[in-house]
């Protein structure tokens, strides 16, 4: 039972949904909207797992002492401080919540975006090493890329632009396109593995 | 006295200069095809004022009676031949449109009034027959292969990354660290996110015999459930579930560069001897590769997103290039079943690569779009 019912749940709602793909009345669309509604509510239940789940790891970190354990303190004392914030003060506009979030995190998110640009410039320096013939034309490739897209490749040479177009749209679209039409094929057979019961490890490979 | 005598004169030019405005005509509605009888095709020919600087474009005026109550549903620019009207509410209630053309000076000029019109829901959409082809084709080959797959081993090319899990759980056991799985950002009906779970039950399953410890930070509470009774499983299956524990697979966050810097943040601190990178995602790649480079781990990265896979090649030691990412439940257990549709995958994939070559010789030799036609999808 334990097998075979979420496999029966599987195979009905995979073929179902497979078959509301090609029918767009207006009952198919409803059920396809009412499914994603139950979703939301799978979400919900899920959400108080994972914070639970969150919580008890720090909590266990701290009791036990185990390396780094003052970062769980400072993350649980951040948890309680927003929550407390947004029970008090609201999540209006200009609710201290707010606030907190505009000032505290968005800078902190918008630095670990930034930091991008100097882990992006550690990484070309790895990847543009000359060490062999496909090293060096991958280098000479980003070169005339690089250079063709700022104003200052133009003005060096007029065929820059044109080059590193070429390169974009011709080679590297080919392989984009080659990688792609694996992708689609390999997410299909994955889905229809699922669907006919044959892949089984989303039930921890009973 | 000379100004107000020209401001004057241009407005009794003004109803003048309106008069001459051309309304749109030739207008033509159609119950749009395939569709669950929201729209309405609404097409007309341009008004012949369209090059007068003034002309701002056409207002598209919807009722329920054949002479009176137009209300304005939309607005389009100048050129505009067609519009669908995708608001009808009511199916089977006829309608009436007329389109006014406008100036910027608020003129308008109105188009004879076309109607009724009824929308009817389609149960079949007939611009997608290509693709229900397809599927049953696809489903066919891949059932195909399974069953040759039950008869005898069918070679699969291959491949390193998925070859180095063995060695990279061997490492982690060696140097007595853990082992950090990454779902990435994606969400549970991400396809690449299940690909990546069902990875996490394979390396569950070897790391299990060798009592090596395993992290599983997510970034998503479904995906999170799902991870945590698979690697639950995963020491069951291997007989070892005392070796399981609770506080390995947790929730981080669902902010994507929060979730990028926890993950930094326990590469620095535990510094994992094998971080896998299986998934979906996004900008965060290469926070999350640079980092665990940064710390010596050997590094397993495979993800469909394109615009990350360079990052990964880049800073991780293996990359499973999109659909390696797929195979690799297949190529690590090496059940017949799951490598009887890798191999339907494949010949799959020649079908395609034979269409593509046929395609454009025809387009070459007979300047004709008919291959593309074939696979467009309406």
């Amino acid at each position: 039972m334990k097998k075979n019912i979420p496999l029966a749940i599987v195979f009905i709602l995979g073929i179902g949904f497979i078959i509301q793909f090609f029918i767009p009345s207006r009952p198919s669309q409803s059920i396809f909207n009412t499914m994603v509604e139950w979703d939301l509510i799978l979400y919900v239940f899920a959400s108080i797992i994972a914070v639970d789940s969150l919580i008890r790891h720090h909590v266990i970190k701290i009791s036990r002492k185990t390396k780094g354990w003052g970062y769980s303190t400072v993350y649980l004392g951040a948890v309680v401080f927003m929550v407390l914030a947004a029970v008090f003060s609201g999540t209006r506009e200009d609710s201290f919540y707010m606030k907190v979030f505009y000032y505290t995190l968005a800078p902190m998110q918008s630095t670990m975006f930034a930091i991008l640009a100097f882990y992006m410039a550690s990484a070309s320096y790895r990847a543009f090493r000359a060490k062999s013939l496909e090293a060096t034309l991958l280098l000479i490739s980003a070169f005339i890329v690089m250079i063709g897209l700022i104003p200052q490749g133009a003005a060096i040479w007029s065929g820059f632009p044109k080059l590193s177009e070429w390169l974009m749209q011709v080679p590297n679209m080919a392989a984009k396109r080659g990688i792609t039409f694996g992708i689609g094929l390999g997410a299909t057979a994955t889905s229809l593995k699922i669907i006919l019961g044959i892949e089984r490890n989303w039930m921890g490979g009973h | 006295m000379g100004k107000l005598k020209m401001v004057f004169l241009a407005c009794l030019l003004l109803p003048v200069l309106a008069l001459g405005l051309e309304p749109p005509t030739d207008l033509i509605l159609k119950d749009a095809p395939n569709d669950d009888g929201s729209t309405v095709i609404v097409k007309w020919k341009l008004s012949a004022s369209e090059n007068e600087p003034s002309f701002a474009g056409y207002n598209i005026e919807r009722s329920e009676f054949p002479a009176d109550s137009f209300k304005m549903i939309a607005w389009v620019p100048k050129g505009t031949e067609v519009h669908e009207d995708n608001s009808i509410e009511v199916m089977g209630q006829s309608y009436y449109y007329r389109i006014a053309a406008v100036t910027e000076s608020g003129d308008s000029a109105l188009s004879a009034i076309a109607g009724p019109i009824a929308t009817t829901q389609s149960w079949f959409n007939t611009g997608k027959l290509n693709t229900l082809f397809g599927t049953v084709l696809f489903i066919s080959i891949t059932i195909l292969y399974i069953f040759w797959a039950r008869r005898g081993n069918l070679f699969i090319r291959r491949i390193a990354g998925l070859d180095a899990v063995e060695e990279a759980v061997g490492r982690a056991t060696e140097m007595g660290k853990p082992i950090l799985y990454c779902n990435g950002i994606g969400l549970i009906d991400y396809i690449s996110t299940v690909a990546s779970l069902n990875i996490l039950a394979q390396v569950t399953k070897k790391i299990a015999q060798y009592d090596t410890p395993i992290t599983v930070p997510t970034a998503d509470p479904v995906v999170h459930a799902v991870a945590r009774e698979m690697v639950k499983e995963g020491y069951n299956s291997a007989g070892r579930p005392d070796l399981f524990k609770e506080d390995g697979v947790y929730f981080i966050t669902s902010d994507q560069m929060g979730y990028a810097a926890a993950l930094a943040g326990i590469m620095s601190r535990a510094t994992p001897a094998t971080n896998f990178f299986m998934g979906y995602y996004a900008a965060e790649s290469l926070v999350l590769a640079e980092s665990g480079a940064a710390t010596g781990a050997i590094q397993i990265a495979g993800t469909d997103q394109i615009s990350q896979l360079p990052f990964f090649i880049t800073a991780c030691d293996y990359t499973l290039i999109g659909e390696e990412l797929y195979a690799a439940s297949a190529y690590l257990s090496k059940e017949p079943l799951l490598v009887g549709s890798l191999k339907g995958q494949d010949a799959c994939k020649l079908l395609i690569v034979f269409f593509v070559l046929f395609g454009t010789i025809w387009a070459v030799l007979f300047h004709s779009d008919f291959i593309y036609k074939l696979f467009s999808v309406n």
